[in-house]
């Protein structure tokens, strides 16, 4: 049995992590690692960067072929895309946010990584609505850019 | 309590209207069930027990487990939490437990006859029903709650699967976009729609299957007739034995969807979830949404059984998930104060001293459902207990046929699974009364494509259990000749 499985929480180790230069881009990194019968991302994706062996397989991420568009962050149904950008020093966050309130764009709001743990604190880049998500940029410290996964909006 | 911002939801409650329970005012909003404005207006104790005289509060939602049966403008033995409330509607407590004085004698019958009779509205039915239709068949679609839909009108989350079964899209959605394909056929004068009606009686048949069906509240009786049925009758929620179970604020985990998710209502303020498979983790989710706190979830396996990215949702907001660890007891007055839950040695066994008292005015059991497939069984068909299928089951061929020549059966009703695979399944006993009718004679091509793509759907580690179900219920079928 993997920790994860008895957890809930994944660790870094069991991702493919993208490179500096790919993150310098900004990239969508995939936390789905089971077998599940599901495929929208591979659909969703319109430079085919993600693939997949069967529909029960894992994606398969191509950071080369990745433009961090970030259809499959609201695509996903499990909400496990998330982008990542860091650049020049800073670091950016890209997931989908699915309560209340929604933050609006200079919010600041509080960092939380997979464990529910408070990190830090960041500030909203942006916030879009994509296929009945909301999904959400917020600034984070460049170190922090691969553990927030989550933030906590002061209502 | 009722939710009033949902970030996926939005309750566009319908006008005021105020009934009487008990002779004392109570005030809802149309579309609502009984039991649900009941909740809404802090009214826990629907009913007690016949014996011991213990309260029992609303657990399923759905008209599958009786505690909330109340007498109703007169109609005695009402499931409140399926009839919407009405201006003036007088609601009592249960009738005491003997054969209530209600002749029925009087009342309107009805006779209708059809190609294709299906019994639930839900995923499977609906689809079975459209598919049918479009071959050309004349259906009579039947179900019991006041929507079409069945769990899916509940499911606020986006749906796994592939473009085909709707994935990425919200549950929601898909029961919206049914309801209107169906809706579309009734209008086209291919499908006749009976909602708030339950079938309750197999009558046999020669070359012809005859029900019985009843919309207790309009009091009218249906003799329906068709050489075709599919038994699409969902599933209901299974119990968990400890002490306190049965106190009003234990629910099962789809009751407290439908109360929060269909009439947003909250179920309570602090949730202890019990089971960690899907239904119990994406409930989990839900109630976070809904506003509701959730203290954390408990599951007697060793591992999470339902997809890690599930878990993960949950998680990263800070909800714990205890594996080994289960609810030793609830405790309460005529209402959950809270939970005493314990850790389980490798042999399942409660570890002294490991108890930990958990405050919670709510417990949602997420252990599991029952296929509801007691009408094929007064029918007749063969039957057989697969674990894997969540019970006794109809066995039932490649095309869904029981061993009641034209009959079908689909979705949980067949063996518990997942909605997606529930809307194959209804296309494939839909195609099959179609083609049981002569209607569809070169439908092999779309037949094999339905197969294969359950088949692609079960192939992965979480379809195990669906795959080792419909294994044995083949060779239980080819074993039975069915």
């Amino acid at each position: 049995m993997r920790e994860y499985e008895k957890t809930g929480v994944l660790s870094v180790d069991h991702l493919r992590l993208p490179s500096e230069e790919h993150l310098a881009r900004g990239v969508a990194v995939i936390e789905c690692v089971q077998d599940i019968p599901c495929n929208p991302c591979v659909d969703a994706c319109p430079v085919q960067a993600i693939s997949m062996e069967n529909i029960n397989a894992p994606p398969q991420m191509d950071y080369e072929a990745c433009i961090g568009c970030g259809q499959c962050v609201a695509v996903c149904p499990g909400l496990a895309i998330f982008l990542v950008k860091v650049d020049d020093g800073r670091g950016w966050v890209t997931l989908p946010y699915e309560m209340l309130p929604v933050p609006g764009q200079g919010d600041q709001v509080t960092l939380v990584n997979r464990e529910g743990e408070e990190v830090g604190r960041g500030t909203v880049t942006k916030v879009v609505k994509r296929r009945d998500t909301c999904v959400v940029t917020v600034e984070v410290p460049p170190a922090l850019a691969m553990q927030v996964r989550a933030i906590r909006v002061k209502p | 309590m009722r939710v009033h911002q949902h970030p996926i939801l939005q309750f566009d409650r319908g006008k005021k209207v105020q009934f009487s329970y008990n002779g004392r005012p109570i005030e809802a909003y149309e579309g609502e069930t009984v039991a649900a404005a009941l909740h809404a207006a802090g009214v826990h104790i629907l009913s007690h027990s016949v014996k011991f005289h213990r309260p029992r509060g609303f657990f399923c939602g759905i008209g599958k487990c009786s505690s909330c049966l109340m007498r109703v403008n007169g109609v005695p033995n009402v499931r409140t939490c399926m009839v919407p409330v009405s201006q003036d509607m007088e609601v009592e407590p249960p009738d005491p437990p003997r054969l209530p004085q209600a002749p029925f004698e009087e009342h309107r019958r009805e006779e209708l006859d059809a190609d294709v009779l299906v019994v639930g509205a839900g995923p499977a039915g609906i689809c079975a029903a459209i598919e049918a239709a479009r071959h050309g068949a004349r259906v009579v679609l039947v179900d019991e709650n006041p929507r079409m839909g069945g769990q899916l009108v509940k499911q606020t989350h986006k749906f796994f699967g592939s473009r085909e079964e709707r994935a990425g899209t919200r549950g929601i959605t898909i029961a919206a976009e049914l309801e209107e394909e169906a809706l579309q056929l009734a209008r086209e004068g291919q499908m006749t729609i009976l909602l708030d009606t339950s079938v309750f009686g197999y009558y046999g048949g020669h070359g012809s299957h005859r029900l019985t069906a009843v919309n207790k509240m309009a009091q009218v009786m249906y003799i329906l007739q068709a050489p075709t049925v599919v038994f699409s009758c969902g599933a209901q929620e299974n119990m968990l034995a400890f002490p306190g179970n049965d106190l009003p604020g234990v629910y099962g985990a789809g009751g407290v969807q439908t109360l929060m998710n269909v009439y947003g209502i909250m179920p309570g303020r602090r949730v202890l979830m019990v089971g960690a498979g899907n239904v119990g983790l994406i409930v989990s989710y839900q109630l976070l949404q809904a506003g509701v706190a959730v203290d954390r979830v408990v599951e007697a396996m060793p591992r999470i059984g339902g997809y890690h990215v599930h878990a993960a949702k949950l998680r990263r907001h800070g909800v714990p998930i205890y594996t080994s660890h289960s609810v030793k007891e609830v405790y309460g007055g005529d209402r959950v104060e809270g939970a005493i839950v314990v850790r389980l040695d490798e042999n399942w066994q409660p570890v002294k001293g490991s108890e930990e008292d958990v405050p919670c005015d709510t417990v949602c059991l997420a252990v599991g459902l029952t296929p509801s497939a007691q009408l094929l069984f007064q029918a007749g068909v063969h039957r057989a207990y697969i674990p894997e299928a969540g019970g006794h089951v109809a066995i039932h061929d490649q095309v869904m046929e029981t061993s009641i020549s034209g009959t079908f059966v689909a979705g949980d009703t067949s063996g518990i699974e997942e909605a997606s695979t529930a809307m194959v399944e209804g296309k494939i006993a839909g195609l099959g009364a179609a083609i049981h009718l002569g209607l569809a004679e070169d439908s092999r091509d779309a037949l094999i494509s339905y197969q294969s793509t359950l088949q692609a759907m079960r192939e992965g580690p979480f379809g195990a259990k669906a795959r080792a179900a419909k294994e044995k219920i083949l060779q239980e079928a080819s074993h039975a000749g069915v």
